[in-house]
């Protein structure tokens, strides 16, 4: 990496040794992405991608959460079964209740609030361990959910419900065999994301900062849109925009935000970092993991909706194990198992791995029972690269 | 002192002990001799070297690693760790018990030493034996009772009886009292004085000269790792406490101090009658009715040695953030305020930088710039949106302005050295713009330059019109800083010292000030 500024080699090692987390993160990626679309022509195909984002996306809302929580220094064990509870709400609702579908996500979004309060309560005013609550909070919400369907299934949604996780945006501006929609979204998605670049450098040169020199700057930005847009026009050849992957992209956006430039995502790094500092230098612990656990309930919710609509219906023991899709993605992105580290970014990247594994290996027919064995070992050795990455760190301290 | 002609029996001897950590000699040319059956005091300030002669002696600091000789029951002896002291007879028992909580005070007795027949631990064994034990130390405890459950006095003799146990033959205590009320210490020392009768022998520190000159039969005084002097308890001229600190601090001025005129100007906060008790043991009061005041634009220093209580009022003032049934006023600017949290503290111009940087000042995991914004985030931010340039801009600003040396704010604050860490935690301070500042050791640990350094910056708050207070437990650096100091002994203010009197031997003997200990 070079820099416009001369004799600050010390300093870009050292961001590069703090990067090295994220970085050796998506190489990772990109070569399992390789060694897939080498081993499989199908994997990098329009109808294969659009499946891949389908799949997996509660995984990665679920993942933003406890991206949050982890930070904080907890864990959530019960966002399977709040899943669960979720759709089964939103079904009781939508299908028996023949509610509108607006009515089945508010419901749902609203028992996701609630449960994030009966949580955050146990965890920050009682001072009872995420760990414990949640555990606990597995058990109790997927209780409820057998409660609330009656043992049975509820199915099907069909209509906007269904859409929400099946439905696609296409065909606005009509198009050969390609929708032209998907590619003008994802060519705005691009110059804002070039224009937002842009604008951090000018800042950072405006307050006489450290920035990346500029061939380097614009090949950055060439590459992240060749990238972009080859995604886009592969969804554009296959069915369009999928509703989700606009849902998934704005909690991302908004996530990111909060996580590093809100003063709220800075209190959750800081009681991650060193609980006591935090409290002596006038973070209000108690409030902050009150309402991390809280947007942890809701954004459940989110999955919740999303996953009944993607099944179409409700089932007593959907969700089950998401807990630990979800924490595997937010450890193999780069969070600390003890908290005070990690990125969104990391986390999605992370749960990309996991989407990516499981669907290359289904693709290649590989069985149950050696992708979870895969799956295993690549969370292991994630933790493992964590802690020998930090026994390093402190070596040079 | 007058030596009687009989020769005399040593149990122990430690000859020409040198001890060195890097860039600092802890212990230069150290001399002990310990008769046997008496028991012997040693004294001395806050980091003199009292704590590592007795982590030489019991094997903490294994042999090869410090220059000198132990002799020890006449024969020379190179203890490689604890066990081998332990296995000759010496026991050492820290200022911080080394006891498992939830196991009984019998099982923690014999821990490591257990009762047993084969692989099986023989409960009767242990539990009769245990209770004899304590009935020799005169506690009235079960031995099936948890150690969670009684109180730290009580703690504190089950670590004798464990020492008893492995048959000690010289006992030695490391700030026995400190943490313990009259009533538990004279209990201690009188149980020290009966040991005495049983034969065994003990090596007892303390800072408390009143109870050192009730028990001792012998008193050293250690001063900047040299033993300066052995006075003889039971001579013809009575050892006093006057006589103890002239020992312990008759060292001239060795320290350079920044000039400065002070500019002093209106009250900005007043503390009356402030009260807190322990959070654990909560019968005992930690603060005992301090009072204090600072002016704008005022040093004042907080003297006292360890456990006199003054962090721990620093810390229940600043929200609340240590103690249990805190009482009293405060006032700034003549108005009474409360501080139920640290918000509150910091929003009505209040702050406390720790003494402990690394456990309670810093988030060693992230950068520099985000520890210096940390607790006043909320100006850089609007909505609740961080401006990040704004804060690398501050951050630049007190890099330059407090020469913090890092490669960039963006490096992590675990990596700076400590007068560097030191220089973060007190720009993020100056940054809350707080009107009084409490300053908790901030020279602690850190190199000779770099206090200059922060002198100077301190020097440069209080010209700015903040009240500044400064707790230290180096009296050179309280008297060549402070416009006043306060003295602390045992939670109380117990004397009140203007710049122009402040004499290490006048503020020793306010330090050392304690309620009478009368041993039983």
């Amino acid at each position: 990496m070079t820099t416009t500024v001369a004799g600050v080699g010390v300093g870009v090692r050292d961001l590069v040794t703090r990067n090295v987390r994220q970085s050796g993160i998506f190489v990772a990626f990109i070569a399992i992405v390789a060694l897939f679309s080498v081993l499989n022509s199908d994997f990098l195909s329009p109808g294969n991608l659009t499946n891949i984002v389908l799949q997996y996306s509660y995984v990665l809302i679920l993942a933003t959460g406890m991206l949050m929580v982890i930070v904080l220094g907890q864990i959530d064990l019960s966002v399977g079964s709040v899943v669960a509870l979720t759709g089964a709400v939103a079904a009781e609702v939508v299908i028996k209740g023949h509610a509108p579908w607006y009515v089945g996500v508010l419901s749902a979004l609203v028992v996701g609030f609630l449960v994030g309060c009966w949580q955050g309560f146990w965890v920050a005013s009682v001072g009872i361990p995420g760990f414990i609550v949640t555990l606990a909070g597995m058990l109790l919400f997927r209780g409820l959910t057998y409660i609330v369907l009656n043992n049975i299934s509820l199915s099907p949604f069909n209509g906007t419900y269904y859409g929400i996780a099946n439905g696609f945006l296409n065909g606005l501006f009509g198009g050969y065999g390609i929708d032209t929609f998907t590619v003008v979204i994802f060519a705005i998605a691009v110059v804002g994301y070039a224009v937002s670049q842009w604008r951090t450098r000018r800042g950072r040169i405006a307050y006489q900062q450290v920035v990346e020199s500029m061939p380097l700057f614009v090949a950055k930005i060439v590459v992240v849109a060749a990238v972009v847009m080859w995604f886009g026009s592969q969804l554009a050849r296959s069915r369009g925009l999928p509703i989700v992957l606009i849902l998934l992209a704005v909690l991302i956006i908004a996530y990111s935000i909060v996580m590093q430039k809100s003063v709220f995502g800075r209190h959750i790094y800081a009681i991650g970092g060193n609980l006591n500092a935090a409290q002596l230098s006038g973070v209000k612990v108690r409030k902050v993991t009150f309402w991390t656990f809280v947007n942890m309930g809701v954004l459940a919710s989110v999955a919740g909706v999303v996953f009944s609509a993607r099944t179409n219906g409700a089932q007593p023991g959907a969700g089950n194990m998401f807990e630990l899709d979800a924490i595997a993605a937010c450890f193999i992105g780069g969070a600390s198992t003890t908290g005070g580290v990690g990125r969104v970014t990391g986390a999605m990247v992370g749960g990309l791995i996991m989407a990516v594994l499981a669907n290359g290996m289904q693709l290649m027919g590989v069985g149950q029972a050696v992708q979870q064995v895969v799956k295993g070992i690549v969370l292991l050795l994630a933790v493992a690269f964590d802690i020998w990455n930090r026994r390093r760190a402190e070596a040079t301290r | 002192m007058e030596n009687e002609t009989i020769p005399r029996d040593r149990i122990l001897e430690m000859r020409g002990i040198t001890k060195r950590f890097p860039g600092v000699i802890a212990l230069d040319d150290v001399n002990l001799a310990v008769e046997r059956g008496e028991i012997h005091a040693i004294c001395g300030e806050n980091g003199a070297g009292k704590s590592t002669l007795m982590n030489v002696l019991s094997g903490v600091y294994p042999h090869g690693t410090y220059e000198g000789e132990i002799v020890y029951d006449g024969k020379p002896v190179e203890f490689r760790g604890i066990r081998d002291s332990e296995r000759v007879g010496i026991v050492i028992i820290h200022q911080e018990l080394a006891l498992s909580p939830y196991l009984s005070i019998a099982e923690n007795i014999f821990l490591g030493n257990e009762q047993r027949t084969g692989v099986v631990i023989d409960w009767n064994a242990t539990n009769v034996k245990a209770a004899e034990l304590l009935r020799r130390i005169g506690l009235n405890e079960r031995p099936e009772t948890r150690i969670a459950d009684i109180g730290v006095g009580k703690q504190q003799l089950v670590e004798i009886a464990k020492a008893l146990s492995r048959e000690v033959r010289l006992l030695i205590l490391d700030e026995p009292t400190a943490a313990l009320n009259d009533e538990d210490s004279a209990h201690l020392l009188s149980l020290l004085k009966e040991l005495r009768e049983q034969g065994i022998t003990s090596i007892i520190i303390s800072h408390k000269l009143n109870e050192l000159l009730s028990v001792a039969d012998t008193i050293t005084v250690v001063r900047d790792g040299h033993t300066i002097e052995t006075l003889d308890n039971h001579g013809t001229e009575p050892v006093t406490d006057e006589r103890l600190i002239r020992g312990m601090v008759g060292r001239p001025m060795d320290h350079r101090f920044p000039e400065h005129t002070p500019n002093i100007g209106e009250e900005v906060l007043r503390v009356e009658e402030w009260t807190v008790h322990h959070p654990i043991d909560q019968t005992r009061k930690v603060v005992d009715n301090a009072s204090i005041t600072v002016r704008r634009g005022e040093i004042v220093g907080l003297a006292g040695l360890m456990g006199a209580g003054r962090t721990e009022f620093a810390m229940s003032l600043f929200g609340r953030s240590y103690g249990v049934n805190v009482s009293g006023h405060v006032y700034k600017d003549g108005q009474e305020i409360h501080l139920p949290s640290v918000g509150a503290a910091i929003e009505h111009g209040i702050a406390y930088a720790t003494e402990d940087r690394k456990r309670y000042g810093l988030n060693l995991i992230d950068t520099v710039q985000r520890n210096i914004s940390a607790a006043a985030l909320r100006k850089l931010s609007r909505r609740g949106v961080v401006d990040a340039n704004a804060e690398t801009n501050i951050a630049e600003r007190y890099r330059r302005e407090l020469a913090i040396k890092t490669p960039t704010v963006a490096a992590l604050a675990g990596k700076l050295s400590g007068g560097n860490q030191q220089k973060v935690v007190l720009s993020k301070w100056i940054y809350a713009e707080p009107d009084v500042l409490i300053l908790d050791e901030p020279t602690r640990g850190i190199d000779v330059g770099a206090k200059y350094e922060i002198y100077v910056i301190i020097q440069r708050l209080a010209d700015m019109g903040k009240g500044v207070v400064f707790i230290s437990s180096e009296l050179p650096e309280l008297i060549g800083t402070c416009d006043r100091i306060y003295t602390f002994s045992q939670g109380r203010v117990t004397g009140e010292v203007a710049k122009a009197d402040a004499t290490q031997e006048l503020l020793m003997t306010y330090m050392t000030m304690d309620k009478d200990v009368t041993v039983r």
